[in-house]
């Protein structure tokens, strides 16, 4: 495997609880190159977070990690032999954003104080040195006075600002790749294209590839280039990005962008997904989507594995659709989407 | 329903007047001898027709929630009016305002939090009777709570069971079967499908305009989601630092914007489209909101707006008329 940065392999996660064994993520396989943007989509409970974590290494007791390789480069970052480089990787060449700004960052200490303790830390600067440095940094995420920024505390700035040390702070030790967990979920929409913009510019600016994880398909248009479906700990529909919402091809897909308002669309009735999620104690066999399907078949309780409809485009339905589609489930055909 | 004819036709059944709300903002000054207080609602007036969905939009802190239970009487009034079906409902007090309750009911964000976890669904949305006097216990109240239990669409036996049995759409609905229970005829969402997933927020719009049209209810429909707001909207009013600066038709607000602020917000939102996502254009503005302590004494949209004059930085603009039932509060935008 060449020039990709980090591969996700089969993976499974469980998590042990007292009602018994929540399989979070079940069998989940993806890449990302360098450069790219990769959109994880999927409703709570799908997975997508946990997969994130996995790849971080930050799946804890009672969650363990079951099946599956995480490979960095080529190299496994699991088991024993894996954990020298994964020491050297994760928090380096690979960091995270989370959605919660302010619960990820430490109320006692100033902004500067917890971008410059990383420097110190990870690449053995001094005081002097690692301050400057995180001067630099907050003036890479563009933040409005960088300089006051640094003696500030986390609760004297507002949700926007917080986010953007965050983003600060990750890029400290200049990782080659970005996880960002739902990382606007919380902020107005202003701010929500702020920070959007910001991950644009970081990627183009420092080669960055970023995993964006979002429930919001608005998020993923705009800076994706390629989209992972999650449903049930699964991955059940993955191609570019410009195909997954011209063409659709799992119903999941489908229902989801169809239940997304836009608003530049008008007031019909909105469309949504009957029934609820799966419940992931429940051991699943077949098409864990079956239930709502609105297209469901006897051949749906078999089991079903992602398989490649066409090039870069992978599809976990026995029944896929294909062609354009309509936002309107009513009137079928009709207008394209796209 | 053309909302704008909706207007014109007799009493409105909501109708705030210069409402204006303040909270304590700590002290300043030579031993605190100054109080100091947020300005949470300046000055705003709207009016909700019977039967329409006026929906409020705002970024966190505008006062969009405050106004939202001030209209339920559920905030401090420094000044202004509201009125409820004809009524002035300002300085009511004691059982007048507790009967209140029975006409105009409240939706929270948060399912998970707005229902004890020690309580029965039948307790839960039986309470509302009790409170009220219209069932002396809960096991009158059955009949009725498995009623309002099947027009939500919750599995019949659901009444018996407690909240951590329930999803978040599903605990959303028991949330709406509480609200509904007194038969109200005006409801305040603040929020109802924020915390929701994607399909299920869908599933929870479709059964408020469902239920909107079988009990005639007129919502006030708060939300900083845009696409959502403008779906379920007749009407749409924008509130930013404590003020409306904009109130129309919902089409109208979203085809031809009439302030600044509201352009920018509008083009911030996401499109799940690719392709036309690529090609819009944010409208920037950078900078943050003023101070709800010491709000600027012009426009307070003044300091971030692209089409600033001096006019607008002393003198603040009223919320005039732009077109028939389309006001917006900017002197520079026609």
């Amino acid at each position: 495997m060449t020039g990709k940065l980090l591969e996700i392999d089969g993976l499974e996660v469980h998590f042990t609880t007292r009602r018994g064994v929540v399989r979070a993520v079940r069998g989940v396989s993806l890449s990302i190159g360098k450069g790219e943007a990769l959109g994880l989509v999927g409703e709570s409970g799908s997975g997508k977070s946990v997969t994130a974590q996995a790849a971080m290494g930050l799946v804890h007791a009672p969650g363990e990690i079951v099946g599956g390789d995480i490979r960095w480069k080529g190299k496994s970052l699991l088991g024993p032999r894996g954990q020298a480089l994964s020491r050297k990787i994760r928090g380096r060449k690979v960091s995270i954003v989370f959605q919660d700004a302010m619960t990820s960052l430490n109320p006692l200490f100033t902004c500067g104080q917890q971008i410059a303790e990383v420097l110190r830390h990870h690449m053995g600067m001094n005081r002097k040195q690692a301050r400057a440095r995180a001067l630099e940094l907050l003036e890479l995420v563009d933040i409005s006075a960088p300089q006051q920024r640094l003696d500030q505390f986390p609760f004297e700035m507002s949700g926007g600002m917080r986010q953007r040390v965050m983003i600060a702070m990750a890029l400290t030790c200049e990782p080659e790749l970005l996880i960002a967990d739902e990382p606007t979920t919380a902020l107005d929409v202003n701010i929500q294209a702020q920070i959007l913009e910001l991950l644009q510019d970081l990627q183009q600016r420092l080669g960055l590839s970023i995993i964006m994880i979002t429930h919001d398909l608005g998020v993923v248009a705009g800076i994706c280039d390629r989209v992972a479906v999650m449903y049930g700990g699964r991955i059940v529909e993955q191609a570019r990005v410009d195909e997954i919402f011209a063409r659709p091809g799992h119903p999941y897909t489908m229902g989801l962008l169809r239940s997304t308002p836009r608003i530049d669309g008008g007031d019909e009735r909105m469309t949504s997904i009957a029934g609820s999620p799966p419940d992931l104690l429940v051991p699943q066999s077949g098409c864990a989507f079956a239930e709502r399907c609105p297209v469901a078949q006897n051949e749906c309780a078999t089991d079903i594995r992602l398989k490649e409809i066409s090039e870069h485009r992978q599809v976990a339905c026995h029944f896929p659709f294909e062609g354009p589609w309509s936002r309107n489930a009513r009137e079928a055909g009709g207008r394209d989407g796209a | 329903m053309a909302p704008d004819q909706q207007l014109d036709v007799g009493e409105p059944l909501v109708r705030v007047e210069d409402l204006t709300i303040r909270f304590p903002g700590g002290r300043a000054g030579f031993w605190g001898q100054t109080e100091l207080e947020v300005h949470a609602v300046d000055g705003i007036s709207f009016e909700i027709a019977p039967g329409e969905t006026l929906g409020l939009v705002g970024e966190s802190g505008s006062g969009k929630t405050t106004t939202g239970r001030a209209v339920l009487r559920r905030a401090p009034i420094r000044s202004g009016r509201i009125h409820f079906g004809g009524r002035d409902i300002t300085d009511l007090a004691g059982k007048a305002k507790r009967a209140l309750s029975r006409h105009m009911q409240l939706i929270f964000q948060d399912p998970y939090a707005s229902l004890n976890p020690r309580m029965r669904i039948l307790d839960l949305v039986a309470e509302p009777l009790i409170v009220h006097g219209l069932a002396e216990n809960r096991e009158e109240a059955v009949e009725e709570v498995k009623e309002l239990l099947r027009r939500v669409g919750l599995p019949p036996n659901a009444f018996e069971r407690f909240p951590h049995a329930f999803s978040g759409g599903q605990r959303q609905r028991v949330v709406i079967a509480r609200a509904l229970a007194l038969k109200p005829q005006f409801i305040v969402a603040d929020e109802p499908v924020s915390a929701l997933d994607v399909s299920i927020r869908a599933q929870v719009v479709n059964l408020l305009q469902d239920l909107q049209g079988e009990f005639g209810l007129t919502y006030l429909f708060i939300a900083h989601d845009l696409s959502v707001v403008q779906h379920v909207s007749d009407r749409i009013a924008i509130m930013y630092a404590g003020k409306l600066i904009e109130i129309g038709p919902a089409n109208r607000i979203y085809r031809r914007p009439k302030h600044p602020y509201t352009e920018a917000l509008l083009s911030a939102v996401p499109v799940p489209d690719p392709a036309v996502q690529r090609r819009r254009k944010r409208i920037v503005y950078k900078d943050e909101p003023p101070n709800p302590i010491f709000p600027p004494k012009g426009c307070r949209f003044a300091k971030r707006c692209p089409l600033v004059s001096l006019q607008c930085k002393n003198v603040e603009p009223p919320l005039e008329a732009k077109s028939p039932g389309h006001f917006a509060a900017c002197w520079h935008k026609h």
